[in-house]
């Protein structure tokens, strides 16, 4: 018989806020990569005023769970819950800014830089994009099956990244009076190999919750 | 980034239990009262000098339990028990065992504050003087020590002579551990002791329970899961008569083991 009503409804807030959250984070970085290839300073900056938003559903999500710790004095894995809510959401904030970052190059860059963005870029945010699907996907169902499959996902994108780098790093011998440029480029896939980082975290943070120990998924 | 979990928590604290000394054993702990079985094959053991929280729903046996440590439970006619208790090696329940002096060793406070309607003074020299201490100046020191060791000395030391009646309830459940403390025991069984207090009081009492387990090992029956939770090391669960898990609280209140122990303390049945 369940008569945490009130806990289980006020818990599942807190977690629509974290989709939601999601949800503008995976806009973020979906807006952010397209500003990047289609030079459109605009919609960059549209990213960047965005940020503010998802920033106060971060507070938000933690002053609902820290009030919902408060009222309800949960233990095991009702605990485990809200303090991976807590942890879940700074990785998701941090993500967002992630993808403002690569808006904020695309501003620097501007509209006549000239080069050609790096395919696998795109490709490394649809990988990205995809993982944090999977990952909030976990974290719905507490599944580690799925959490598991990140690491993966993650390999992949470190190696695109690898090689985005040293391509870059190529073009800087090439064309020197261009590194401005292409610095921001590398950045740019440095910020996505960051906000892939945090989807693992999210991933170890699953595996806390459903299995109760600290998991090191960084070797 | 590979994604082999590893465990990195190594959890050495069963090993050091071994080493620890034990104020009771207690293996296939059966009881009826009449033909209901209250109590299942309970096996347990419970370590010197420490805090040990039994939780579980209404009629679940926690208080049979904790009763049944100093015998109390066999002032219910009907009761019949079977397999054994050992306190410091000796079965509780073995003919030639003294009661009166298995609850010289194991003292008890109740829920309700229960002073005797007389002096603070005389409430805590009463059971010294059954044991025999006669001289007022010995008296005088028990007194005194028992009610420092019970965190009250400060607040009825200008008082003594007044009756206890006129104390909080709070202060009154102090003075009751006092006067369990006089007669020096080595094992305090608390059923329930803070559940009729207020918040400030409980807090007292609690901290009261932490400084007690330097000298005295603690049995603590409560309903209160947070109480269990801040006092006590070791903590067992208790349903419908079986003791469903037992062991270390930080462990049982953070990842317990039984399905049912964690429906219980996260609030999902009883």
């Amino acid at each position: 018989m369940t008569i945490r009503n009130q806990f289980d409804g006020e818990l599942n807030e807190v977690k629509t806020l974290i989709h939601e959250l999601a949800n503008g984070a995976d806009n973020a970085l979906k807006n952010a990569v397209e500003s990047l290839y289609h030079r459109d300073v605009e919609k960059a900056q549209e990213v960047v005023d965005r940020d503010n938003d998802l920033d106060k559903k971060e507070l938000d999500i933690h002053d609902k769970t820290i009030l919902l710790i408060a009222k309800q004095q949960p233990v095991a894995s009702d605990l485990r819950r809200l303090v991976i809510a807590l942890k879940i959401s700074s990785d998701i904030e941090r993500m967002a800014d992630h993808a403002v970052n690569i808006a904020k190059a695309t501003i620097r860059l501007g509209e006549n830089h000239g080069l050609t963005v790096h395919p696998k870029i795109s490709q490394m945010a649809e990988k990205a994009r995809d993982m944090a699907s999977l990952a909030i996907k976990a974290f719905e169902y507490e599944d580690i099956s799925l959490a598991r499959q990140l690491s993966g996902l993650d390999d992949e994108i470190d190696e695109m990244y690898g090689l985005v780098i040293r391509e870059m790093l190529d073009e800087t011998a090439s064309n020197p009076q261009m590194n401005q440029y292409i610095m921001e480029m590398a950045f740019s896939a440095r910020f996505i190999e960051r906000y892939a980082d945090h989807i693992t975290n999210i991933g170890e943070n699953i595996f806390y919750l459903v299995k109760g120990e600290t998991y090191n998924l960084n070797d | 980034m590979s994604l082999i979990a590893k465990p990195m928590v190594n959890n050495t604290s069963e090993q050091t239990e071994q080493a620890k000394s034990k104020v009771f054993e207690v293996s296939g702990l059966n009881l009826w009262y009449g033909e209901d079985q209250a109590l299942k094959n309970i096996n347990m053991k419970i370590v010197e000098n420490e805090i040990t929280a039994i939780i579980g729903p209404s009629g679940c046996g926690k208080s049979t339990f904790l009763k049944t440590l100093n015998r109390m439970v066999e002032m219910v006619p009907i009761v019949k028990t079977s397999g054994t208790i050992k306190y410091k090696g000796e079965n509780i329940f073995n003919a030639k065992q003294s009661v009166e002096d298995l609850r010289t060793h194991v003292g008890m406070v109740f829920q309700k504050p229960n002073p005797f309607p007389k002096s603070i003074y005389e409430n805590v020299a009463y059971g010294p003087k059954i044991h025999g201490i006669k001289k007022k100046k010995d008296l005088d020191l028990i007194v005194e020590k028992s009610l420092k060791d019970a965190a009250i000395w400060d607040e009825v030391k200008d008082r003594l002579h007044e009756n206890a009646y006129g104390l909080s309830g709070g202060q009154q459940q102090r003075l009751c551990i006092a006067r369990c403390l006089a007669i020096e025991p080595d094992v305090i069984l608390m059923d329930e002791p803070t559940s009729a207090l207020d918040p400030i009081s409980t807090l007292k009492v609690e901290e009261l329970v932490q400084q007690l387990r330097e000298k005295y090992s603690i049995v603590i029956v409560t309903h209160n899961m947070q109480q269990a939770a801040r006092v006590s090391d070791q903590t067992a669960f208790f349903l419908n008569g079986e003791l469903v898990e037992f062991s270390n609280t930080d462990k049982l209140f953070s990842n317990p083991e039984d399905r049912r122990t964690e429906d219980y303390i996260t609030g999902r049945f009883g």
